[in-house]
């Protein structure tokens, strides 16, 4: 009943100051449009990127290496001995992980886990007299797919024909505009061990990526180990789980249960992800500046009213309003300019989204057109709307709190 | 109504105002004003007179002294408690009208309803109309207060002070804004509020016209009672 009188005068005290009202109520849309926008954009482009680093490369990889380096046995039987020697060195050791697939077998038996043996290595790819560095990886194509976004990415032939052709290989869009290398074209491979094999381009990729497109070579596991002199080794084992999520917990289990070194993607990209939250408070707070401002404009129009109807005020008391009546008054002033800022701001959020989302651009280095990545969630609208609110009623709490101080004695003594 | 105590009653109020030189105000008022007296309060300006009135009407507070409101002590009644009883039992009266400009004359006249919260939407607006109409000015019951006449508009605001049906209407100087005719309109109301409706009405005044024509007529000079006249 009581909230009736105090939200009808409130409505009438705003539309009565009607320009003022609509440019603060301006103010907190734009603040919540922009709001919206803003952190769609960052939001979409960390969810984007993350979605990149867990889907293009594999959750975790475990490498033929040691977090730390092996003991000799003599330190680690006498601990406490007596007699120092100097410049010994760490036990030495086959590089390689030893006993793959056994490895292997034991993670595909688990749910969700797909595990795959991989040899890399260098090498040279030379045609027609001219040579480019590239990166071998020696892989099982069935599971690669799972793994990588390579197949995905493939432009003429594919992974699946390195299984068909015999010493096959896949190469980089780059490589092959440099090489002038084409489809079932045969290079020449030479390893660093002077080993040299005559392979055929069964497939190319272009992943946009520069590094990637010019010295990536794959094929497979075992003409790898044949090229690089490594055989029955694998350095890499590349494992997709079904919750990217878990993956560090995952990679500790592994690295405790076989010894090798197993990163997660976190882990690798720890620097990363460390720069989100830096980002993330640069954004918010220039968002929340935008609202401060916002919130001045709503101050000013609340102090405004309060100013000028003090004699309204005297006269609401001396009828029998309370002093919280008349704060509760403002307040709603505050919180009609809050909330119908929040529905406009809602609004042009959504309007700058749709012109956001039609931006089309190129990155120099990738073919596509590029549209920047949304996220259209329901959390930034929330969010918006909740520091409208907030930094309305907030703006108005102190002007209420002045308006519900004025003695009426004062102002009436002093109108008459 | 009238069980022996009058219906307001100050004992001994003082009201000293704490500016850098302390103002009294009004000084030791034994006054008592019964159901349905129609008094008048006059005296020079700065006499007190409107200060007193505040205290009666329990917009301000003495400093020493006690208000008496239909029997019951006031002192020591916080603010809201005041509110609460100036909405049921006190209509007020000024020199300015104030009424709300954004809201039309009848919804000005509903807002101590309003807040009272007793009536229907439906019950209020027909309270309202018919007050604007007993004050003669019920064709004007749609009309914002600026297109009133200042006359009419001092109706408005004695009928927004009938809202809750009180049982005291305090003016403070209802007429000075008025002419003669209109002056003469707003006494008649009150005299009328008495004589018909039995309510007690005080107001202050420096009209020698508007004071001879109520029952009682209390005389201020420098915060106290200099007379105090029942005719």
């Amino acid at each position: 009943m009581f909230w009736q009188v105090a939200i009808s005068i409130a409505a009438a005290q705003l539309l009565h100051r009607r320009r003022q009202t609509i440019v603060s109520t301006l103010g907190v849309a734009l603040g919540v449009g922009f709001f919206i926008a803003t952190s769609s954009v960052m939001s979409g482009s960390e969810n984007d990127l993350v979605q990149r680093l867990v889907n293009n490369s594999p959750h975790i990889t475990m490498k033929d290496e040691f977090r730390t380096a092996a003991k000799q046995p003599i330190f680690v039987a006498m601990p406490d001995a007596t007699v120092k020697l100097t410049n010994t060195k760490p036990r030495e050791y086959l590089r390689g992980i030893k006993n793959y697939g056994a490895i292997i077998d034991e993670l595909s038996q688990q749910n969700d886990v797909i595990a795959e043996a991989a040899l890399t290595g260098q090498a040279i790819v030379r045609y027609a007299s001219k040579d480019v560095g590239a990166s071998i990886a020696g892989i099982d194509p069935e599971k690669e797919r799972y793994l990588t976004t390579v197949e995905r990415d493939m432009r003429e032939g594919s992974l699946m024909r390195l299984k068909t052709a015999s010493q096959g290989i896949v190469i980089g869009r780059g490589m092959s505009a440099r090489l002038g290398l084409g489809m079932d074209d045969l290079a020449t491979v030479v390893s660093p061990t002077g080993l040299v094999r005559r392979m055929k381009v069964v497939g190319i990729f272009s992943t946009g990526n520069l590094l990637l497109d010019e010295g990536q070579v794959y094929m497979l596991i075992k003409d790898a180990q044949v090229l690089l002199d490594k055989p029955f080794i694998a350095n890499r084992i590349r494992i997709k789980i079904g919750d990217p999520d878990q993956a560090e917990s995952f990679a500790a289990r592994i690295e405790s249960r076989w010894g090798y070194r197993s990163e997660s993607w976190q882990e690798v990209n720890r620097d990363f992800l460390g720069l989100f939250v830096i980002r993330n408070t640069i954004t918010y707070s220039i968002v929340g500046a935008i609202m401060v401002v916002a919130s001045f404009g709503i101050f000013n129009i609340i102090s405004t009213i309060v100013m000028e109807k003090r004699r309204d005020i005297a006269i609401l008391m001396s009828m029998g309003f309370r002093a919280y009546d008349i704060q509760a008054i403002f307040l709603v002033q505050g919180a009609v300019v809050g909330i119908v800022g929040m529905l406009l701001g809602w609004c042009i959020g959504l309007v700058l989204l749709q012109m956001l989302a039609s931006i089309e651009f190129t990155i120099p280095g990738m073919s596509e057109k590029q549209h920047i990545v949304l996220d259209r969630g329901f959390f930034q609208f929330a969010l918006g709307g909740f520091f409208s609110l907030v930094s309305a009623v907030g703006a108005a709490w102190y002007p209420a709190r002045k308006a519900s101080q004025v003695r009426p004695v004062d102002i009436i003594r002093g109108a008459a | 109504m009238s069980d022996g105590h009058p219906l307001i009653e100050a004992r001994g109020v003082s009201r000293i105002l704490q500016e850098t030189v302390p103002v009294m105000l009004v000084r030791d008022i034994d006054i008592g004003v019964g159901h349905g007296e129609f008094v008048s309060v006059t005296g020079p300006s700065g006499s007190g007179k409107s200060s007193l009135l505040y205290l009666l009407g329990l917009l301000d507070v003495p400093t020493s002294g006690s208000v008496f409101l239909d029997g019951e002590d006031t002192t020591g009644l916080d603010a809201d408690a005041l509110a609460a009883m100036r909405l049921r039992k006190i209509g007020f009266v000024f020199q300015f009208h104030f009424l709300l400009p954004e809201f039309s004359v009848v919804q000005n006249v509903m807002l101590p309803m309003r807040r009272l919260g007793r009536q229907s939407e439906a019950e209020m607006t027909e309270r309202g109309h018919k007050l604007l109409d007993e004050l003669d000015i019920a064709d004007q019951a749609k009309k914002r207060p600026d297109q009133l006449s200042g006359g009419q508009r001092q109706r408005v605001a004695i009928a927004r002070a009938l809202a809750n049906d009180p049982a005291l209407i305090l003016a403070d100087e209802p007429t000075g804004n008025l002419d003669s005719k209109n002056s003469e309109i707003v006494q008649e109301i009150f005299a009328k509020l008495v004589r018909e409706e039995g309510r007690t009405v005080v107001a202050v005044t420096h009209e020698p016209g508007f004071a001879e024509a109520t029952d009682r007529n209390i005389h201020l000079v420098d915060g106290r009672v200099d007379r105090d006249t029942k005719r």
